[in-house]
């Protein structure tokens, strides 16, 4: 009795083999290195300068005197974030840029999302010159708008108001958040959504109960969208207000006349942000801009 | 699609792979049109409005229509100077951003260890406006930045780097600022492209004796196509609408159109020149869309 | 043309801990048609993909017509392959398609269009080449793939289970018109499938392959015929392989459901020196006949369920509470509930150790 062939039994009578050859695996060795260092050498590029304004912000007005400037934070201190802040018109900035974000972002959710999901689920007649007019006002340079819109604002009241930059906030926010709602939309399958309705639901139960929950994720994303989007516009919101100002109206108003460390407060709180939005977006990111931004 | 003439054992059974993302299609118009009314309304009030009287206000003058408002913008010493320096900075950087996007792109792609911190620090300036991209530079390039402190340190005089008698360098600040700021907005794009090509193509390609340069030039590059059109076509765009960058960094000495607009609306208030401007900058936009749309289609559909 | 020899491959994928092949190896002589089979995850594909230099080995070696290629890039190996997407570039046209690999070996212009126009004609694609891939068929697209694989006059083909993706009728075409192709051109063939019926039709030798091991290798009837294991029993033939628990008791005979039959000579050896011992019966549906209850040599059974195929009939038993798959010719009329009993082909019965599950053979 003996056990049938297995992989070991199969092995060939032995003829010597060539000798394993290693320098192509030294060469992806150094290959990998070489990409390492290229990732690094642009990370400095990428970070250098928001470290640099971060270190600048955070240093004294005194050590921002010397020269030549320090590279490593030696002297840390608040006084010239403190003085930023106290200057005016720069708190009310805050507050009304984070306003204008929060209104724009759901104002361009509650007209967006339903406009979305339109796009997304039904064949209606119109719905391809729909997609284009979408894309065509995507492509629509922002100065455009604003300059007539301050006119037009001027005479009906709202003019240097959170309202207006809102408004226009959430025209330029719009296109996108319907585009990509659309998508978020496509992704949630019928079956599900149909499934719901069979088990009793009517169809805003369904849309609410089953395929916003689905939803959720990507439309945050898109949300933190809008706000970027209306956190960093400078050129309406200057234009289109005068008391009134978002912290970069703001900031851009009084460049000329400010000292620089005020100047690197101002673009280090316009970056803090950055920072934290991309950091919550960053596994959206792809999706949103390969699939949906055409 | 089943040729007439298709051989016999090659009966085609499956339909040509469709584009993906065509939704099932239901009827509905009625309940389609609710939904998407208020985005309508919205739109026409804040697209459609301002664009006409935007247009009205360009040609308006204190008696009827008129040119006068393009003379007089043509007529400013800046304008051209604005219009010079505008498509110089598109011309050099718009090619910088997509050789730097694509290597970016294809450097994380080869998943080095820490790709997913270097995507999220590469994507930062995605989110950063270019007032901010402005003044983070500055933080280098003015006369006591970090630059000149760097030069310092090794001995070596300071450059008024902004100075408006010193050009290049000027222009080569904001050009650096711009590369850091827009450069990520291709490279998202791109690799999202690249995510969605699959890996069979290129490593076809390698069994058939590719190497990496061929591989790239023969099938990664042709296929990233769509992403590319994409993202040139909203780079310029958005490219045109630059300003605050060149603003934050020197001032007035290197003008830009948009900026220019924002010179003659805030300071010089005379919206109806700024609104002339605002119309030269959308048609140059128009036309550099369409005109990259023409080209590119032109390409992909010649014979090869 | 070159034979393959492959040495004691390992292979881990990254961030796993099992081992995707364990210690494989393997010779494809020259001119040899070589499928390695196996159910999905059996580290059959990725044999291929070291062997393409897609993937590479942690220990081990490849050598190619005696050249050692273990950790060459793919495109210095001299290959081609048929991928299982097919990867037919969609932005170029079937001719530059097919002309792909020659383009790259910078082949002269003549001489491409030469064999292009050679294996289009071989493939029936002549008409298609000016199109691209995207309006053409599934079927048409598969022919491009292997169209831009011969052509290239490679050492090794490599195919990536290339009929997956068709549907039934056509791979049944296609099987035999590729059987014909690589016969003619007489390459060295790697060929990957899930598929026993595929395997079986086109190879020279299968390797069974089982949890990133080769279970067996050998001539597609050995393999039928002869499973090594248990494994192999069960993964080629469909129905597959009956197993029954069974004694060989110590006077020599075979007792399975409480019924004795007759035991081959070398176990009733062995049991008499033990004192009887387990063992499990291996047979094919194929093997089994149908009798009369209590015919001489017959075991009593009861059938379940009777599946008519056309071809045959294939029957559900219950052997003393042991499912078995007989298949018997469509002309038996039998009904569910008959009591039946079974004629195994004792050249046909085959032994496994109930441990280890490997065959016994004299």
């Amino acid at each position: 009795m003996s056990h049938a062939t297995t992989s070991q039994a199969t092995e060939p009578a032995a003829r010597p083999g060539p000798e394993v050859d290693r320098r192509p695996l030294a060469r992806r060795r150094r290959n990998r290195i070489l990409l390492q260092a290229a990732c690094i050498l642009i990370t400095l590029f990428m970070a250098l300068p928001i470290y640099l304004i971060a270190l600048a912000a955070m240093s004294s007005r005194q050590s921002l005197q010397k020269f030549p400037l320090s590279f490593i934070p030696d002297n840390f201190s608040t006084e010239t974030m403190q003085t930023f802040l106290q200057s005016t018109g720069i708190l009310g900035g805050l507050i009304n840029s984070v306003q204008v974000g929060v209104f724009t972002l759901v104002l361009s959710l509650i007209v967006g999302v339903p406009a979305g999901y339109a796009v997304a689920r039904f064949a209606f007649r119109g719905r391809d010159p729909y997609q284009l007019f979408l894309l065509f006002t995507r492509a629509l340079p922002i100065v455009v708008l604003s300059v007539p819109l301050a006119q037009l604002f001027l005479q009906t009241g709202l003019y240097d108001s959170v309202l207006a930059v809102v408004l226009l906030h959430t025209a330029l926010a719009l296109p996108t958040t319907i585009l990509i709602t659309a998508s978020v939309f496509l992704g949630v399958p019928r079956d599900v959504e149909e499934a719901a309705r069979i088990f009793g639901c009517s169809p805003l139960q369904a849309f609410l109960k089953v395929v916003m929950p689905m939803a959720v994720p990507g439309i945050a994303a898109a949300s933190i969208f809008t706000f970027v989007m209306s956190w960093n516009e400078v050129l309406g919101a200057s234009i289109l207000t005068l008391n009134q100002r978002t912290l970069p109206a703001q900031v851009l108003s009084s460049l000329a006349e400010s000292p620089l460390a005020y100047r690197f407060a101002g673009g280090f709180l316009l970056v803090l942000p950055a920072l934290v939005f991309i950091f919550f977006m960053r596994r959206y990111l792809t999706n949103m801009w390969g699939s949906t931004i055409r | 699609m089943a040729a007439p003439d298709a051989p016999a054992a090659a009966r085609p059974q499956l339909p040509p792979a469709r584009p993906k993302g065509r939704p099932p299609r239901r009827s509905g118009n009625s309940a389609a049109l609710l939904l998407i009314a208020p985005s309508i309304v919205f739109m026409t009030l804040l697209f459609g409005w301002p664009m006409v009287s935007g247009i009205l206000q360009a040609f308006g003058g204190p008696e009827g229509l008129t040119t006068a408002n393009f003379s007089r913008m043509v007529q400013d010493p800046y304008f051209w100077s604005s219009v010079g320096n505008t498509l110089l900075l598109i011309v050099v950087m718009i090619p910088i951003q997509f050789v730097l996007a694509l290597a970016m792109a294809l450097l994380i792609r080869a998943k080095p260890r820490g790709s997913s911190a270097y995507f999220y620090i590469w994507a930062i300036p995605l989110a950063v406006s270019d007032l901010a991209a402005g003044l983070v530079w500055l933080t280098v390039f003015t006369d006591r930045g970090y630059l000149n402190s760097l030069l310092a340190s090794f001995g070596l005089d300071p450059v008024s780097w902004l100075a408006y008698d010193n050009y290049p360098s000027m222009f080569g600040a904001v050009l650096i600022a711009e590369v850091w700021r827009a450069t990520s907005l291709v490279f998202v794009i791109v690799v999202a492209g690249l995510q969605s090509i699959p890996k069979d193509y290129e490593e076809a390609a390698g069994v058939f004796g590719a190497n990496f340069w061929s591989r790239l030039w023969h099938v990664t590059l042709p296929l990233l196509r769509p992403s590319l059109q994409t993202a040139l076509i909203l780079r310029t765009i958005l490219a045109f609408q630059t300003f605050a960058v060149a603003l934050a960094l020197t001032g007035q000495n290197f003008p830009l159109v948009v900026g220019e607009t924002y010179r003659w609306y805030t300071g010089l208030q005379d919206p109806n020149v700024a609104s002339a401007l605002a119309l030269v900058v959308m048609a140059v936009s128009m036309v550099t869309a369409v005109g990259y749309l023409k080209l590119l289609r032109d390409q992909s559909e010649a014979p090869r | 043309m070159a034979d393959i020899s492959i040495k004691g491959l390992h292979k881990t994928y990254p961030g796993s801990t099992e081992l995707a092949t364990n210690n494989v190896s393997l010779d494809v002589a020259e001119g040899e048609f070589m499928v390695l089979l196996g159910p999905s995850g059996c580290g059959k594909t990725t044999l291929l993909r070291m062997v393409a230099g897609l993937d590479f080995p942690d220990e081990g070696s490849i050598s190619i017509g005696g050249r050692d290629v273990t950790y060459l890039p793919p495109q210095d190996r001299n290959l081609s392959m048929v991928f299982q997407s097919y990867a037919v570039f969609p932005h170029r046209m079937v001719r530059t398609n097919i002309a792909f690999g020659l383009m790259m070996k910078k082949v002269p212009r003549e001489e491409i269009e030469r064999k292009v126009r050679w294996a289009a004609d071989l493939l029936q694609l002549s008409p298609y080449l000016d199109r691209y891939p995207a309006q053409l068929s599934g079927g048409q697209r598969q022919r491009v793939a292997v169209a831009r694989a011969i052509v290239m006059d490679a050492d090794v083909l490599l195919m990536d289970e290339p009929l997956s993706n068709l549907d039934a009728l056509l791979r049944l075409d296609f099987r035999a018109e590729l059987k014909k192709i690589v016969q003619q051109l007489g390459s060295t063939t790697l060929y990957v499938t899930h598929d026993q019926v595929e395997a079986m039709s086109l190879s020279d030798r299968v390797a069974v392959m089982k949890k990133g091991q080769i279970a067996q290798l050998g001539s597609p009837l050995t393999v039928y015929e002869e499973p090594a294991d248990r494994f192999v029993g069960g993964f080629i033939g469909s129905p597959p392989m009956n197993f029954l628990d069974g004694r060989i008791t110590q006077q020599g005979a075979l007792e399975v459901a409480g019924q004795n039959t007759e035991a081959p000579e070398f176990l009733a050896r062995a049991a008499a020196r033990t004192g009887g011992s387990p063992v499990m019966v291996g047979i094919r549906a194929e093997n089994i006949a149908i009798a009369e209850r209590g015919t001489e040599g017959s075991l009593d059974a009861v059938v379940e369920v009777v599946e008519p195929l056309g071809h045959a009939t294939l029957l559900t038993v219950d052997l003393g509470g042991q499912t078995v798959k007989v298949q018997v010719p469509s002309t038996v009329r039998v009904s569910s509930g008959d009591k039946v009993g079974l004629r195994f082909d004792p050249a046909a019965l085959r032994f496994f150790d109930t441990e280890t599950q490997l065959g016994l053979t004299a």
